[in-house]
């Protein structure tokens, strides 16, 4: 594999093969989907002790529960018996499941309970099987990720510097604690799924892609990735990259800018984030929340939260929902709101994404130019005072971190 | 708030209004949709207009919970606005699309915040979507609410669930 990446994979260019090959997805399930840390959901979906509900995970049909004891565990829908799916609903509470076929049953932690008409294997008790688990399930935030790898980097150094994007959000609630409980939107797309973790922070396209929405609405935010801006795009290694738009917000120095707000329209969020943070607030509701892809399917854009999950290697599903953040009722309904009317199948923004994932996808089966070109701002990057390689807010230099990661993962 | 299912605070069916007359009026609006006729289809609505397609459930909270669509006269006007640029690329160029409207049963009545009852009507679609993408089958419920303004028809509610409400669906631009 490795020779053949070399040849596919460049610092200014890669080849249409990779979103189109069979045996490229193939390989990426192995060496990505199962093995290295992806999004799977939030605690907050199962708030409660024995419940659940029904996620993916690449191809897999998992069932994220929480225990008796409040653990969360991430456990494959299928019976350890005959291969039937074991859980039909979406979501529930039940501190079991029941197999439909045999009756077998299972604890929510997987283990196998008990099975009909016993003898027929010797009695109780004496079957070594249990539903398939993916083996490390951790969480940052309450953002609840599996890795099928026994072994290999925690979660915190998967997420390395994105970790502090997570925390960033985090801060914005004034309890400290982000939930995401409105629900998913379930948008189905034909595109291979690194079309779109490429374009979450591709700072080149809003301007051209959503200027109809832009210029009808008076949305500020096309200037935030226009080529005056000083937003800059940050490569964070591990193939995680963000548009850092605090620059812009900062020249502004206004609180809650970033939410199309002031704070005296939402006072009481005000009060209590400074309560919470003291003089840090100021700069918290200054700089507002990140626009963040984490390595390989969890974007934060602000107010919503994707999961790319991959169906074939032209397909793939994109889940989105509001942020909510725990103790700000005056910022929830309206993030609620502008998720719907921005995000998912009908969405006044992603829907026009979509549709130039789908393009590109029909463009990359075409034989000739056999490369996308990822050089834009190749030759004006620079590093950081962190260490980090950083563009201009139209550059592309999030797609060249995302390359740089994904090689090391498939030639592993 | 309390999410009311279909049938609670459901009045009798008003008086004035003609089973016919109703059918009429839901072809034009498909046909108005199907056709991409935007302004036409934008002047069926009400001041009070909703527009609504749940996912996930038929009946969820649009509050507490997202929506595939959950337009008020505003949005609508976005929407509309958006599209009509000829840049809304999802519906850029636009599909091409051809519906039934069927099973039409009129319902009931439902008090309004005017003081006055609008007519609930309920009505079954299979919509046929063709794009470059590929070609969609669409079918669903759909809820209307039907008032009558200086003598004309006109549309307060429309609520659209999906069959496929609970599956990932693509891309849904056009007016469903």
């Amino acid at each position: 594999m490795t020779a053949v990446l070399d040849e596919l994979i460049h610092p200014d260019k890669v080849h249409g093969s990779l979103y189109t090959d069979p045996q490229i997805f193939a390989e990426e399930l192995r060496k990505i989907w199962y093995t290295t840390w992806v999004f799977v959901g939030h605690e907050s979906e199962v708030p409660q002790p024995n419940d659940y509900v029904r996620k993916r995970l690449g191809l897999q049909d998992v069932i994220m529960t929480r225990d008796a004891a409040g653990e969360v565990h991430l456990l494959l829908n299928r019976c350890a018996h005959r291969g039937n799916q074991v859980c039909d609903d979406a979501q529930g509470n039940s501190s079991s499941f029941r197999c439909p076929y045999h009756g077998w049953t299972y604890r929510n932690t997987g283990e196998l309970l008990g099975y009909p008409y016993n003898q027929g294997y010797g009695g109780k008790g004496k079957l070594e099987l249990g539903m398939g688990r993916v083996p490390r399930v951790a969480s940052y935030g309450g953002f609840v990720f599996g890795s099928f790898a026994a072994d290999g980097p925690t979660l915190v150094e998967h997420l390395g510097a994105a970790a502090g994007e997570i925390d960033r959000l985090v801060a914005l609630s004034p309890e400290s604690r982000v939930e995401l409980n409105a629900g998913w939107l379930a948008h189905k797309t034909k595109a291979n799924w690194k079309l779109l973790a490429e374009n979450e922070t591709d700072g080149y396209h809003p301007q051209f892609v959503h200027g109809s929405i832009f210029g009808v609405t008076g949305s500020p935010i096309g200037a935030l990735y226009s080529d005056n801006s000083t937003a800059v795009t940050r490569n964070l290694g591990g193939g995680h990259s963000e548009n850092d738009l605090r620059p812009e917000f900062r020249k502004f120095a206004e609180p809650m800018r970033w939410f199309g707000t002031t704070e005296d329209r939402v006072p009481e969020y005000g009060a209590a984030m400074r309560a919470l943070h003291g003089p840090d607030a100021e700069r918290i509701m200054i700089e507002g929340a990140p626009h963040v892809m984490i390595f390989p399917n969890l974007f934060i854009a602000e107010i919503q939260v994707f999961n790319i999950q991959p169906v074939s290697a032209g397909e793939c599903i994109q889940y989105s929902t509001a942020v909510q953040l725990a103790g700000a009722p005056e910022l929830n309904r309206r993030m609620i709101s502008q998720s719907i009317g921005s995000v998912g199948p009908a969405g006044m923004l992603l829907a026009d994404d979509t549709e130039m994932y789908e393009r590109n996808q029909r463009g990359v089966e075409i034989l000739d130019p056999e490369w996308l070109d990822v050089r834009r701002g190749l030759h004006r990057e620079q590093v950081d005072e962190n260490g980090f390689t950083i563009g201009t807010a139209t550059d592309e230099t999030g797609m060249r971190g995302f390359w740089a990661h994904y090689k090391t993962l498939m030639e592993a | 708030m309390a999410v009311l299912t279909a049938e609670e605070g459901l009045l009798e069916v008003p008086g004035g209004w003609d089973l016919r007359e109703v059918e009429q009026f839901l072809y034009r609006e498909a046909r108005l949709a199907d056709e991409n006729d935007y302004d036409a289809w934008e002047a069926l609505w009400t001041d009070d207009a909703l527009y609504w397609v749940p996912a996930g459930a038929a009946d969820i909270d649009p509050v507490a919970q997202v929506s595939i669509i959950y337009d008020n006269r505003n949005r609508i006007a976005t929407r509309m606005k958006q599209v009509r640029t000829g840049k809304r690329y999802a519906q850029a160029p636009p599909s091409n699309l051809r519906r039934i409207v069927g099973n039409v049963e009129l319902l009931g009545g439902r008090a309004n915040a005017a003081g006055g009852i609008d007519l609930e009507v309920g009505a079954n679609f299979l919509a046929f979507e063709s794009r470059q993408r590929g070609n969609e089958l669409w079918g669903g419920r759909t809820t209307y609410r039907l008032r009558r303004v200086d003598g004309a028809i006109r549309l307060v509610y429309k609520k659209v669930v999906l069959v496929d409400h609970d599956k990932a669906i693509p891309t849904m631009a056009f007016l469903i």
